[in-house]
């Protein structure tokens, strides 16, 4: 027995042969691309997939397309390939709509305020973080309705809200949103977890109602019902009704967000506060919002990519926003053809696509810093 | 208590809550109550009538898609129905096609093939930051509309024709014997649940395994099998023909609900596919270690140990997703496919113009789906939370 057990090795293993190829593109190819049979014919269909469609994609957006044309000549006459000069030539009614020719350096001034404050808002490095929150939120409002509706005592001559259109409506339906539905969304997120029953009670309501109806009805609701709840003489502008309905139904998501970062705080934040003496808007102000808030950055970011494509909806109560300019300039009989709508329409997409992917990659930075920093 | 002894009045601060309530209360009944007066009084200044009356009311315009009968002569109240039902017809489609893509999806996109999970990442990044109206009106407009006609229709083998009338498969007609392979498919689910039970029970005795999943096909393809060679085939399929300037008979897919159903799917997939990935990566890699530590074989361990931790992280979001496809449908508006919110919130309240009445029931209609939806998922996290975590 005691033999069947002894086993002691009296020459060395056998060495491995070197691994064929170690530390060359070929051999991450056979480690990513080619491990088996069929990872290799997935490799080479998608290969083939991509040899098949992406020449022809890429001439049809650059070589093959009309980049300079007056009408939709040109275009009906090349039709494989994308009608750029239509974006060229509808570019200034797509960033403004109606909006007066001679006025139009005041949506520019108020977009490019608008851009250093988010920029500043949102740089993690910048200095000053609570002045540009106070100055977007509070201050930047007042001046953007100044300057987009006009004032007579800055010599401002007026433009109706019927005027304004395209890019300058996303942009503003989208800031006016987040400027008022995370205030209002903060507020009903403390509601939603106070002692209070009726304040709780109240939250809640509105919250799962506006979560647990579409967009689109708040927005018919807004629209239609509005003019009738107030009394005739408060009848609010065509512009302003969906825009209300837009902030309660961003504030009702937004509240989901806070919420969850109220709820992620330990109760020793709370009994810290509490020890100190603070009463409770010292309390939310001072300790429990300043971390929650940061918390959820990256939740309210991609809440706002949400509603930053629900912009697109206002369309249904006659708002002509930047999607309904596109389908309105394509409507142009000069620029009638086949190559308008796909143009049109793939232009739309990346005006979209570039800002919510920025503010994807965005919040995916600020997610990262997060985690770095309370991991210990 | 001790602690609020000596303060009084508005110091205390059970008195000043119930104090705020009260002016909460107070603040909402009297703003309810405004609107209310207001709205009354505005509509019958403007002739909107006030009750439900129109319910029984001759609607008196046609709808391209009713499940139900309808008729330029029925009601209101009928067309309300065809557009619930049509509303529920695109939710019923969408949800397990985009199930079934946006898991293929989101385990593309953990595949070791490098190019696939780049691909699989391309698709979930392009579709969720592109707004769902603009992808609905370029499928719409963009793809469908400009489809050859009828007469130049794409086909699949004569089988499948997409043109821009819409999609065309072929529609099963049910014949005598489909009753027999119907009888054959519900013995094959009784014969599959007993064979498994009495697979476990000897696992559990002798601990030998039987292949419980290869006996299972055999008993679903063989009665079924059977039973369509003595009785014949259950149903037969009607293609569709061109005759004319259309094509006639099969199974017809109005353009509208193609873009609809394709543009939710596509949107939501997207959506769903990063649900899935979170969810698998967020099972522990201890788990898989300790899985073949066991012995498992990886298929196994995908199934027993990893799949289930991971349904538990994917089944909310995942639900909500499914409300999302329901609330989204709403968006047919835009496309003219008729739903609950074409019909009624659009054409019902324009006819009737009893604006609080009409958008009163529609959204009751999904906040009704909504709560449903809710329950249910409470229910599912009940049972499957993890037992003997402290909360």
């Amino acid at each position: 027995m005691t033999q069947a057990l002894a086993f002691v090795r009296t020459e060395p293993e056998p060495l491995d042969p070197p691994p064929t190829l170690s530390s060359s593109a070929l051999a991450w190819a056979r480690a990513n691309l080619f491990q088996s049979i069929g990872s290799s014919v997935t490799t080479l269909a998608f290969v083939a997939l991509v040899l098949w469609l992406l020449p022809p994609l890429l001439s049809w957006a650059t070589t093959a397309a009309v980049w300079n044309a007056t009408d939709g000549e040109a275009c009906r006459r090349h039709q494989d390939g994308a009608c750029w000069a239509f974006i060229y030539a509808k570019f200034d009614y797509l960033r403004f709509g109606s909006y007066p020719i001679s006025e139009r350096w005041r949506v520019d001034l108020a977009e490019a305020v608008g851009a250093i404050l988010v920029i500043w808002l949102l740089w993690p490095e910048a200095p000053r973080r609570a002045l540009a929150a106070l100055l977007f939120f509070a201050i930047y409002p007042i001046l953007a309705l100044v300057l987009l509706h006009g004032s007579h005592w800055l010599g401002l001559t007026f433009v109706d809200t019927l005027l304004w259109g395209g890019m300058l409506i996303t942009l503003l339906t989208a800031a006016v949103s987040i400027v008022f539905s995370l205030p209002l969304g903060v507020l009903l997120a403390l509601g939603r977890r106070s002692q209070m029953p009726a304040v709780r009670l109240a939250s809640i309501l509105f919250i799962e109602f506006v979560r647990g109806v579409p967009f689109i009805t708040i927005l018919f609701m807004a629209n239609a019902m509005l003019p009738l709840f107030l009394p005739e003489a408060w009848a609010p502008d065509r512009l302003l009704r969906p825009l209300f309905g837009m902030v309660f139904f961003s504030a009702a998501y937004m509240a989901e967000e806070v919420r969850g970062g109220l709820q992620s705080l330990r109760r020793g934040q709370y009994e810290g506060a509490m020890a100190l003496g603070l009463d409770y808007p010292l309390m939310m102000g001072l300790v429990i919002l300043p971390q929650a808030l940061t918390l959820v950055i990256p939740g309210i970011v991609n809440n706002f990519v949400g509603l930053f494509m629900d912009t697109t909806l206002v369309s249904i109560v006659g708002l002509a926003d930047f999607l309904e300019a596109m389908n309105n300039a394509m409507k142009d009989p000069a620029w009638s053809g086949p190559t308008i709508m796909p143009t049109g329409y793939v232009f739309a997409g990346m005006f979209y696509f570039v800002f919510c992917y920025g503010m994807t990659r965005y919040s995916a930075l600020v997610e990262r810093k997060l985690a770095k920093g309370r991991k210990r | 208590m001790a602690f609020s002894r000596g303060m009084s009045g508005l110091n205390d601060p059970r008195v000043r809550g119930i104090l705020y309530q009260a002016l909460l209360v107070l603040t909402v009944a009297i703003v309810s109550w405004g609107a209310a007066h207001n709205a009354y009084l505005n509509m019958r200044a403007r002739g909107i009538p006030l009750g439900f009356g129109f319910w029984d009311q001759v609607a008196g315009f046609e709808i391209n898609l009713h499940l139900i009968d309808y008729s330029g002569l029925s009601t209101y109240g009928r067309a309300f129905w065809v557009g619930l039902l049509n509303t529920l017809l695109v939710a019923v489609i969408s949800i397990p096609l985009a199930t079934v893509f946006g898991f293929a999806v989101g385990i593309a996109r953990l595949s070791p093939n490098w190019l696939l999970s780049r691909f699989a990442f391309l698709y979930t990044i392009v579709f969720r930051n592109t707004p769902l109206l603009l992808q609905l009106l370029f499928w719409y407009n963009a793809v469908l509309k400009a489809l050859p006609g009828p007469r130049q229709s794409l086909t699949a083998a004569g089988v499948i024709f997409v043109n821009n009338r819409g999609v065309f498969l072929p529609a099963p007609l049910a014949r005598p014997s489909a009753i027999s392979v119907a009888c054959a498919m519900g013995l094959a689910a009784v014969a599959f649940a007993a064979t498994s039970l009495w697979a476990r029970r000897r696992q559990e005795r002798t601990g030998a395994q039987t292949p419980v999943y290869w006996l299972g096909a055999a008993i679903f393809v063989g009665l079924p099998a059977l039973a369509i060679v003595t009785a014949g085939a259950p149903f037969s399929l009607e293609f569709a023909k061109l005759s004319g300037f259309n094509l006639k008979g099969g199974l017809q897919i109005i353009p509208e609900m193609a873009a609809l159903v394709f543009g939710l799917v596509v949107f939501t997939a997207a959506f769903i596919a990063e649900i899935v990935r979170a969810g698998v990566q967020a099972v522990h890699h201890g788990q898989v270690e300790a899985a073949s530590a066991l012995g498992l074989r990886p298929g196994l361990t995908t199934r027993l140990i990893v799949i289930p931790q991971a349904m538990r992280l994917i089944v909310p979001p995942l639900t909500s997703q499914y409300l999302n496809i329901v609330k989204n449908s709403s968006l047919a508006v835009f496309v003219g496919y008729p739903d609950l919110v074409q019909i009624f919130a659009g054409t019902v309240l324009n006819q009737t113009q009893a604006a609080v009445q009409v958008m009163a029931i529609t959204m009751a209609v999904y906040l009704a789906i909504s709560l449903a939806v809710a329950a249910a998922l409470n229910v599912f996290n009940a049972t499957h939370a993890l037992q003997g975590r402290p909360a």
